[in-house]
């Protein structure tokens, strides 16, 4: 697979494995932040610990758009849906994901119409070939997806597209990065930066985290050799004191970011001033909302929502695991109340969030004495 | 937010909007390109990165090139380094 | 080694969707509610077919049902997957099927031609696959029931009597053989539901694997100590099932995984293991270390198996798991599948 395969040369990967292990100071203890979700995935998909040194650790961040959603949102979501004349669409990443009376694929078990997209422009397309239903499409996603969004919206309206609206659970990185640094027990010492969300937004928005924070950060890709080579980049900076953005996934992600894609998010959405994210309370200007041009393909204003806040039970330290103070197998409920079966928290139910991949792919080894790589032995934590 | 792949456009649907048919290994979707630059827009044969039906980016084969060059040198710098030294001891 | 199942107990108030999966959750609706109550106390564990005895003839019966939507995909239908299924699982058993009998359940309103189509497929099938239809029993339900329609198939086979077949023969050592490419069957379906609209040229694998079995028990016997057909759940969870039934651990290799471009493809687009995605014409087999060669080599040499591949071994640790090796020294546990593979785009 073109540019794929050759990001996962063995060769390759071992050098830069030996290139981190030549970098990395002996008598210092590395904590590196992956903020987004699709790494988190990719380095357990990939085994990435095995190959660092152990006093290299991995901290997950809270880069899962699903796992910050809070389940008072995904009821007003399901509340929709509970109306016969509504499809209710969504990625794949919602359909498990619980709300107080079940997730939706629960709720199409009981007879609602819900339904799968892969894109939004199918849910728009599924709109025009039902007209006498009306097809509303759950957004999520951070800069990454907007976009799409924004385009399908565009596309709705110039088509005047009547039995069409969106739920817009939208959010922006900025103000997570900027959460997990004001948070008192963060002790990070750099970040590899969200791939995907930059071929969006550039690179320049990550400035003031070098400036002014002192913390170096590579914007890295998704296969094993992308990961690997910005963990090098972070060594390099630590090692010659210097703090400052690159840009590890240059191949796609410009410096200056997505002019199209970014005009598209200013014409149809703008800034909540608040928006509760699950598990980090309250961000102001963190999440986008449909501009009023666009009311009418504005779900949240189309119907009633109940805007119930749902909160967590308290024993369940989302919060904690998603600001990566506490590692999953730390909180309580952790493969005991809490699976990916029976997720308390959303960081179970959606697979990339840190839980549901430390679960998948880590916990069973540790339960049976292999003990989980690029943790340190001696309990530096 | 985060899953996205390389595909090659291998068809330019006419029309509004811009769309294109993606191949990735042989599996073809329909890929709306709205998202990429008008001065610099997909045209048949460009690769592109695909998240849930829309072209993000295009992909530079170039930058591409230039990463795994840069990869495939380390340690190369080291092992010429080593040598240097090697030579240093046995004069002196 | 012998493995016990282990106590399960299942709680959930209602069926959902996830229990029929073929998942977790599907095995803990069999061992924590159907076992106890209908095999009571009896600690063997659950295979694809039921041996008996009778009268000293050693037989095999097996049964299974067949939902699928839409009936008819590339590379088959709802009538071929009922009759390989079931000849496959009394193949991979360790028994050559004799006899099927089927029932159907139809949807009022279901045209005849489909149906029709549907009764020929199943002939053709069980020609191609050696086995008799002996009888059958239909039943009509309102519309709006049955997809269209639901096939159960029961099967009863002949023991082959060079196989002996059981998780408690399996040790360290032993190597895993797979019969062919991963995911095409599933990925067929999921793109035949036009939902994604993603386009492939992929069908299904539906075909029955009994002249592959024969082919082992004549090169292998003794030597083969388990096999399974890894369909709904695919290949993680046939592993992690054997995993857990004999109480060892299961290495395999990332590179020796068979996937062809297009179900990579897909699966590489919406986020998909093929691991998991079911498969309706391969198997997976253990066999002894000095009789993988012998077992390989008769594969390769009957028609259709010259894809198979030896993916891995059976190891001591860790007991109960699977692990995938990447070809750079990185490793991941492999689980069971929770529910239905469903896509994603994080």
């Amino acid at each position: 697979m073109r540019f794929v395969d050759e990001f996962r040369r063995p060769e390759l990967i071992a050098k830069t494995g030996d290139e981190i292990r030549r970098l990395a100071d002996p008598d210092r203890h590395y904590r590196f932040m992956e903020v987004c979700g699709g790494h988190t995935h990719a380095i357990y998909r990939f085994g990435l610990k095995d190959l660092l040194p152990p006093n290299i650790e991995l901290v997950h961040g809270p880069g899962c758009p699903v796992c910050v959603l809070p389940m008072g949102r995904i009821d007003d979501g399901l509340s929709m849906a509970e109306r016969p004349e509504v499809i209710f669409t969504a990625f794949g990443d919602m359909m498990r994901v619980p709300g107080t009376r079940g997730s939706p694929l629960e709720y199409k078990a009981r007879g609602m119409d819900v339904r799968i997209v892969y894109s939004p422009a199918d849910a728009l397309k599924l709109a025009m070939a039902n007209p006498d239903r009306h097809v509303m499409f759950f957004a999520i996603g951070f800069e990454t997806t907007a976009p799409s969004t924004a385009l399908t919206l565009k596309r709705a309206r110039e088509m005047d597209v009547k039995n069409f609206s969106v739920f817009c659970n939208h959010v922006t990185i900025i103000p997570a990065i900027r959460a997990i640094l004001d948070s008192p027990d963060m002790r990070l010492d750099a970040f590899i930066g969200p791939g995907h969300v930059s071929t969006v937004i550039g690179c320049r928005p990550y400035e003031w985290i070098a400036r002014n924070e002192g913390k170096p950060i590579a914007v890295s890709g998704f296969e094993p050799l992308d990961i690997l080579q910005a963990v090098v980049m972070l060594l390099r900076q630590l090692k010659d004191g210097e703090v400052k953005v690159e840009n590890q996934y240059n191949r796609v992600v410009p410096w200056e970011g997505n002019r199209a894609a970014l005009k598209a998010i200013g014409e149809v959405f703008q800034l909540r001033p608040y928006f509760e994210w699950r598990g980090l309370g309250f961000i102001s200007q963190s999440a986008l909302r449909i501009r009023d041009e666009y009311a009418a393909w504005d779900a949240e204003r189309r119907f009633a929502v109940p805007g119930v806040r749902v909160t967590d039970p308290k024993a369940a330290q989302c919060g904690e695991v998603l600001k990566g103070v506490l590692k999953p197998a730390q909180c309580k409920l952790f493969g005991k109340e809490c699976t990916p079966e029976h997720p308390i928290g959303a960081l179970m139910v959606s697979s990339e969030g840190s839980c549901a991949a430390y679960y998948t792919f880590e916990h069973r080894k540790a339960a049976v004495g292999v003990p989980a790589a690029g943790i340190p032995a001696a309990g530096i934590q | 937010m985060c899953l996205a792949i390389p595909g090659r456009i291998v068809e330019l649907l006419p029309g509004d909007p811009p769309l294109a048919t993606v191949e990735v290994l042989g599996v073809r979707r329909r890929v709306d390109l709205g998202l990429l630059d008008e001065q610099d827009p997909g045209r048949l044969g460009d690769w592109v990165l695909i998240h849930v039906g829309f072209a993000m980016s295009k992909i530079s084969e170039e930058y591409a090139t230039e990463q795994l060059r840069l990869l495939e040198a380390l340690g190369e710098a080291e092992a010429a380094a080593t040598e240097v030294r090697g030579y240093d001891q046995e004069v002196t | 080694m012998t493995g016990a199942p282990r106590k399960v107990r299942f709680r959930d108030t209602q069926v959902e969707m996830a229990h029929g999966a073929g998942g977790k959750a599907s095995r803990r609706l069999v061992e924590g509610l159907f076992a106890p109550i209908l095999f009571g106390s009896s600690t063997e564990p659950l295979g694809d077919a039921a041996h008996l005895s009778i009268n000293g003839t050693r037989v095999a019966v097996t049964t299974d049902s067949f939902v699928v939507r839409p009936l008819r995909f590339p590379g088959g239908s709802i009538g071929e997957l009922a009759v390989n299924g079931t000849v496959n699982d009394l193949a991979v058993s360790g028994a050559r099927a004799v006899a099927l009998v089927v029932s159907y359940v139809l949807e009022a309103g279901l045209a005849t031609e489909v149906l029709e189509a549907e009764i020929r497929a199943m002939a053709d099938a069980a020609a191609r696959a050696g086995v008799m239809i002996a009888g059958g029993d239909t039943k009509v339900v309102e519309h709006g029931k049955a997809d269209g329609m639901y096939i159960t198939t029961s099967g009863v086979g002949r023991a082959i009597p060079e196989l002996n077949i059981s998780p408690k023969r399996v040790q360290v050592g032993d190597q895993v053989i797979l019969s062919g490419p991963i995911g095409d069957h599933g990925i067929t379906i999921l793109l035949a539901r036009g939902e994604l609209d993603l386009e492939a040229d992929l069908h299904s694998d539906t075909r029955s694997v009994l002249p592959f079995i024969e082919a082992l028990a004549r090169a292998a016997g003794d030597g083969v100590h388990w096999m399974r057909d890894p369909t709904r759940g695919g290949v993680a969870t046939s592993l992690n099932e054997l995993a857990l039934d004999c109480g060892l651990a299961i290495v395999i290799e990332e590179e020796k995984i068979p996937v062809r471009d297009s179900v990579r493809g897909a699966c590489e687009l919406l986020g998909l293991d093929p691991l998991h995605i079911a498969n309706e014409g391969q198997f997976l087999a253990v066999v002894a270390r000095d009789a993988a060669g012998a077992a390989l080599q008769a594969l390769h040499q009957t028609p259709g198996g010259e894809c198979a591949t030896l993916l891995g071994e059976i190891a001591a640790q860790p007991a109960g798991a699977v692990v995938v090796k990447t070809l750079y020294g990185g490793s991941r546990i492999v689980d069971m599948l929770v529910g239905d593979p469903l896509p994603r785009i994080c």
